[in-house]
């Protein structure tokens, strides 16, 4: 009973990152209605700028920290400046802008690793590791580190967007881009500030991870897994994303504990085709139909 | 002609081959596929498994690698196919990482991450020029018949193909088989030329070097892609010094392409008879 309890908490805390990257990305699709590939390499320069801050200049974690997140979303809105801006005004089909998030993800994946090098990096230890214990139940320290970090800039971003005027503009502009122009939203600066956000969750997602884990270039892979907690909680859903990463997070510790953890990933992609299967709005979406 | 020259020139044919298919499937049928190397890494393994271990035939081989290669497409496409948005994309980049997952841990059968070595050289020079030729007439054929007008029908405005009359599901369904059967084949070529096959020859690397030559080349123009996969193909080859950098410039090019000429270097120009001649007798007058 005491390993299901642990799995569930770390399958919770693991869960709460996926969250944090797959609301950034959810936050994308439902403006801009693409899928946004280069959230990776943001999330993994983010994790970078995290783990430079603390080691190359000795930063304290409450500064290294808000660093990695406001350098994380001003790349985002230089990566939509840079790459999806002039697709976005000539009114390109979705594809293209699709293809240039690749395009972006292949420079910045690549670039890194010319520059910083392919290998693995540590990040030094910021918290105590030592578990708490309850009863025979040990609860890592670092786990409920994360999920609270996580969860309050979760319900921040929620606040920003259900709660403030800002987040108001954003989500008439992800109704209808064109009308939400006319009524004297201007696009552009929502877009900017979409971004902005999306690319400090996923910094900040990138360093609770790196702390976790470790860093490296290629841990943009780890979007997959935000776009399989979107696609299972509904694509373009925010508490669909969230609630999509949780039972991501929990099914892939369970599958790791009992089964095999080298198996892990095939459980998520698994998770994710019964979804489309069984309901392809995914959980908490509804599947809108084309309009011409 | 020197050995090495000739390497360079099967190499061509086969990322033509796989290129061919992404061409047919994202360039005239708006499919975006994101793991070609997947397809590559099933038929790969199909056909070196059949020949290595059962000693099948190498032709028979081939085509046991493309067929394996073709029922995966059905599994991903039947469920994600129908649905808009991007689950295809995203079902096609997680398509990938699970071969990969696969092959490296069902060791018995796939050598697991250390690979399968010692595979019988069959993939010559003719060889690889006879499946080549006939892929692109396969596919050059298919494209300007009335099925490939209905692939382009659906890419261009799903709803409007449908109202009259096309079954949209079937068309994409079908374009994303013939590239599994393409990709299916140019892996197993790969594997019987290079002579050893492990899972990080197929990883993500493989499908954007793949993925950008049809973008380079032009979605919508076999031209374009033939032109690419042989330019693209050779110059890494040719220029093996700045190795480390090509997939940033590449990361650029996608990028560049799609901000300042979206239809890529050929746009939907093809290498016709008519076209040459309306080229030329253009310039002359």
């Amino acid at each position: 009973m005491s390993t299901v309890l642990q799995q569930i908490i770390n399958g919770v805390s693991i869960g709460s990152v996926y969250a944090l990257i797959a609301v950034g990305y959810s936050l994308v699709y439902s403006i801009l209605k693409f899928s946004n590939f280069a959230h990776g390499g943001v999330l993994m320069l983010g994790s970078y700028f995290g783990f430079f801050a603390l080691t190359l200049f000795g930063m304290p974690f409450w500064a290294a920290l808000p660093l990695a997140i406001i350098g994380a979303g001003l790349l985002g809105v230089l990566n939509e400046r840079l790459a999806y801006r002039p697709i976005r005004i000539r009114n390109s089909p979705l594809l293209y802008l699709m293809i240039s998030s690749l395009g972006a993800s292949i420079f910045l994946e690549n670039f890194t690793i010319v520059t910083i090098g392919p290998n693995f990096r540590t990040y030094p230890e910021v918290f105590a590791i030592s578990p708490f214990m309850i009863g025979d139940l040990s609860i890592g320290r670092l786990d409920i580190i994360i999920f609270v970090i996580a969860a309050i800039s979760v319900a921040l971003l929620t606040w920003i967007i259900y709660g403030t005027r800002m987040g108001n503009a954003i989500r008439a502009t992800s109704y209808n881009m064109r009308v939400a122009s006319l009524m004297g939203i201007n696009p552009d600066m929502v877009v900017a500030f979409v971004f902005f956000l999306a690319g400090a969750s996923a910094g900040l997602g990138g360093v609770l991870f790196g702390i976790k884990y470790t860093v490296w270039p290629q841990m943009g892979i780890l979007t997959l897994k935000a776009f399989i907690a979107a696609v299972v909680g509904g694509l373009g859903s925010l508490p669909g994303a969230v609630l999509g990463a949780m039972v991501l997070g929990v099914t892939e510790t369970f599958a790791a504990a009992f089964v095999s953890s080298a198996f892990r990933d095939l459980f998520s992609y698994a998770l994710m085709i019964i979804i489309i299967i069984v309901r392809p709005g995914g959980l908490l979406g509804t599947i809108t139909g084309e309009k011409a | 002609m020197s050995q090495y020259y000739i390497g360079i020139l099967v190499l061509i044919c086969i990322n033509l081959i796989a290129v061919l298919g992404l061409s047919l499937m994202t360039g005239f049928t708006g499919l975006f596929n994101f793991g070609q190397a997947g397809f590559l890494a099933v038929g790969a393994y199909t056909a070196t498994i059949l020949t290595t271990k059962y000693a099948v035939p190498f032709p028979l081989a081939l085509l046991a690698g493309m067929l394996v290669s073709v029922l995966t497409s059905f599994l991903i496409g039947y469920p994600t196919l129908r649905l808009k948005g991007d689950y295809f994309a995203i079902a096609t980049l997680g398509f990938s990482e699970v071969v990969r997952l696969l092959v490296e841990n069902l060791e018995k059968l796939t050598g697991g991450s250390r690979g399968i070595p010692r595979i019988p050289l069959y993939t010559t020079l003719p060889v690889a020029l006879v499946a080549t030729v006939l892929a692109l007439w396969l596919v050059a054929n298919y494209v300007r018949s009335r099925h490939g007008r209905n692939c382009v029908a659906v890419r261009e405005d799903e709803l409007a193909a449908e109202s009259i009359g096309i079954n949209s599901f079937r068309y994409k369904q079908i374009s994303f088989a013939i590239n599994a059967a393409l990709a299916g084949l140019s892996g197993g070529l790969l594997a019987h030329y290079i002579g050893f096959i492990q899972p990080s020859m197929f990883g993500i690397i493989k499908s954007t070097e793949l993925i950008v030559m049809v973008i380079f080349g032009g979605m919508h123009s076999l031209t374009g892609a033939v032109f690419a996969a042989v330019v693209l193909t050779s110059m890494p080859e040719l220029l093996r010094a700045a190795q480390a950098w090509r997939l940033v410039a590449y990361g650029v090019l996608v990028v560049v392409i799609m901000v300042v000429r979206p239809e890529g270097l050929m746009g939907s120009w093809e290498f016709t008879p008519a076209n040459l001649k309306a080229l030329f007798n253009k310039q002359g007058g």
